[in-house]
């Protein structure tokens, strides 16, 4: 289980969430709507640990422990992974050696070859990460990556931005395979968190709880699909009157 | 030694340079090293070198216990051949001195393609009855192995003088790896040494040179490289070591239609080294074509990475790429890269970036699983990586091995 507690983050000095609250159980699968700015990216980064997000107040509770002074190696090495919506180019590090570093000791080049099959990356593997890579091929690539990393619980930051139909389709497939989709909620071993401003995933991705983040902060919480149909009607202008409503203050 | 035959004019122009200072780099006072003619005895079989030497090439890339993977082999200690062989047909090595004899054509190749008036180290060479390696691939033969070559400075502030020619005939191949060492580890010495690469019409050469000096070790290299129309010559150079300060700035001159040349350069700076590496190519015939890629990294010591591409025919390309890395917030890497263009049609570019391991880099492996140090060395793992088209995966991967064995002194 992943417990986020009024957590309240700031990026160089400029508070971006406020007392963010969220509780994901295993097996489940969350999904974070809001418009561009809201602080959603926010979020998933302060979770992962990058230190440019400074956790005020508040605290990451994963599978029990506090995890909120821990680096993002120390996070990953506990279950905790991430799809970067844009990630760098690391120059020299080739695809093939981030699919390795992610196995560690679980496997070797059959694995490798199987996944970059299975995300249709083969002929990706000995090219520089991320350098030149098309949106749809850098999605493909990072979801690769987590698969080989298994993680407990994965964040996904806008998984469709920048993906055609065609892609759209097999990026599916990848995050409903690493999300154990296939299982049986109460057998699955995995968490999902994923985080996006159109909704479009959600034609692919089955998620049992939707939120809508506004201003870095939790708006609603409710079924996906209902807020995503409520934002397609009346847009995140909607959202955002809605939390100015509960939020007095805000 | 029988004395190296040449003409009058060179002993000339070298005597009237014998005071000039290099163009670039700091200026070495010759005076202060002693020249040396002191024989060597032969060994028949390489393997009987002291095992310290064969530790030290080792190091450099020089396999002597087990030849099986060479197809020839040449080794000089300070100014002595104490070995020169070749294991395969179409292939010869011997010193240079030897092939003067054989060969009276030779000499039409003398000096060509480096100036003896470049400096006073081309100067010196010349007074000093300089030896080194021939190496030489008869026409349409193909090197099965590389050919090694080592240049062993073992006497204590020895002037280490070395003439080498290396002729690839037509459409033929040749791989050569060659490994520069020292004896002692804290020791003085001066290694001065000329290179003259003449890579005939359709010929392929690859140029593997492995540096392994000390922090009291001066290195001034020459070389020049004329390439023929179809020819191809592939440089890697690797120093990885320290060394007190190093001074090269190779020219390649393409003067056949659609010569092609890369330059692959990769340095290491310890604090206290002073290295001032270029590499230039003359783009002189219609079609010709370079690349010029330099990485370095420093950890204390100074860099200046030169690169200069000269385009003077029709439908030229090259690219120069220089990338610098300072670790530990010290150390200077200053990068020069430098274009020219005289006509219209040609296409020349560069790109140079010199900094730090980028953070957002570090995170994004730390994100998997990496911790800081790992995830530092795998950048610059790939920082160094050196996968060059055209070298046969041997070389390639002896490269690699050479590159990764320093990786470890540097972390």
């Amino acid at each position: 289980m992943l417990e986020i507690k009024q957590l309240t983050v700031a990026v160089e000095d400029k508070e971006i969430l406020h007392e963010v609250s969220l509780t994901i159980k295993t097996g489940e699968t969350h999904v974070l709507f809001g418009p561009n700015g809201s602080g959603k990216t926010t979020l998933l980064m302060a979770m992962m640990g990058f230190p440019k997000y400074q956790v005020t107040s508040g605290s990451i509770i994963f599978r029990g422990k506090d995890i909120t002074g821990l680096a993002p190696d120390e996070r990953a090495r506990l279950g905790i992974g991430i799809s970067f919506q844009r990630p760098p180019v690391v120059r020299g590090v080739k695809t093939r050696d981030m699919v390795s570093a992610c196995l560690k000791e679980r496997g070797g080049e059959e694995i490798i070859s199987q996944l970059a099959k299975k995300a249709d990356l083969a002929d990706f593997m000995d090219r520089e990460i991320n350098y030149g890579f098309s949106g749809g091929e850098i999605k493909r690539s990072e979801l690769m990556q987590l698969m080989a990393q298994k993680p407990e619980l994965t964040l996904l930051d806008e998984p469709e931005s920048g993906v055609d139909l065609v892609n759209i389709v097999l990026i599916g497939e990848l995050i409903n395979e690493l999300l154990e989709k296939d299982c049986p909620i109460r057998f699955r071993r995995c968490m999902g968190l994923i985080i996006t401003h159109t909704g479009h995933i959600l034609d692919y991705v089955n998620a049992l709880t939707g939120y809508v983040m506004c201003d870095g902060r939790i708006g609603c919480e409710g079924d996906p699909h209902e807020i995503l149909k409520t934002i397609k009607d009346k847009g995140y202008e909607e959202c955002i009157r809605c939390l100015t409503r509960s939020v007095p203050n805000a | 030694m029988r004395e190296i035959k040449s003409d009058k004019t060179y002993k000339d122009r070298a005597k009237a340079a014998s005071a000039k200072p290099a163009a670039l780099g700091e200026d070495i006072d010759l005076s202060t090293y002693i020249s040396s003619t002191e024989e060597q005895p032969y060994r028949a079989d390489p393997s009987e070198l002291p095992a310290q030497a064969k530790e030290q090439m080792l190091e450099a890339g020089v396999i002597l216990d087990d030849t099986s993977q060479r197809s020839g082999t040449f080794i000089q200690m300070d100014n002595a051949p104490v070995h020169s062989s070749s294991r395969q047909e179409g292939i010869e090595v011997m010193a240079v001195s030897q092939a003067l004899e054989k060969y009276d054509w030779l000499s039409d190749y003398w000096w060509q393609a480096v100036a003896v008036d470049s400096d006073k180290y081309t100067a010196h060479i010349e007074l000093n009855q300089s030896n080194g390696y021939f190496i030489r691939t008869l026409p349409g033969y193909k090197t099965v192995f590389p050919v090694q070559a080592c240049l062993y400075l073992s006497k204590v502030q020895l002037a280490q003088n070395v003439h080498n020619i290396i002729i690839a005939e037509e459409n033929s191949e040749l791989h050569i790896i060659t490994g520069c060492t020292t004896a002692s580890k804290e020791e003085p010495g001066l290694h001065m040494g000329v290179s003259e690469f003449y890579i005939k019409r359709g010929a392929k050469v690859t140029f593997t040179m492995i540096h392994s000096w000390n922090p009291v070790v001066a290195v001034r290299p020459r070389t020049g490289v004329i390439i023929e129309q179809d020819g191809l010559f592939l440089s890697n150079y690797v120093i990885m070591k320290p060394v007190q300060s190093l001074q090269t700035n190779p020219l390649a001159t393409c003067v056949g239609e659609n010569a092609t040349v890369r330059f692959n350069s990769i340095l290491i700076s310890t604090p206290g080294s002073m290295m001032d590496v270029g590499s230039r190519v003359l783009l002189n015939a219609k079609g010709a074509k370079t690349e010029v890629i330099s990485r370095a990294i420093t950890t204390g010591g100074n860099i200046v990475a030169r690169g200069y591409i000269e385009g003077n025919a029709p439908e030229v390309k090259g690219h120069l790429e220089c990338r610098g890395l300072i670790l530990e917030g010290k150390g200077v890497i200053h990068a020069i890269p430098e274009l020219k263009g005289t006509l219209a049609g040609i296409d020349l570019s560069h790109e140079a970036a010199v900094g730090k391991i980028a953070e957002e880099e570090l995170e994004y492996l730390m994100a998997r699983g990496l911790t800081r140090t790992e995830a530092t060395a795998t950048i610059i793992r790939g920082f160094l990586r050196v996968d060059i088209e055209g070298l046969p995966p041997l070389l390639s991967a002896e490269l690699q091995r050479a590159v990764e064995a320093s990786e470890e002194d540097l972390m």
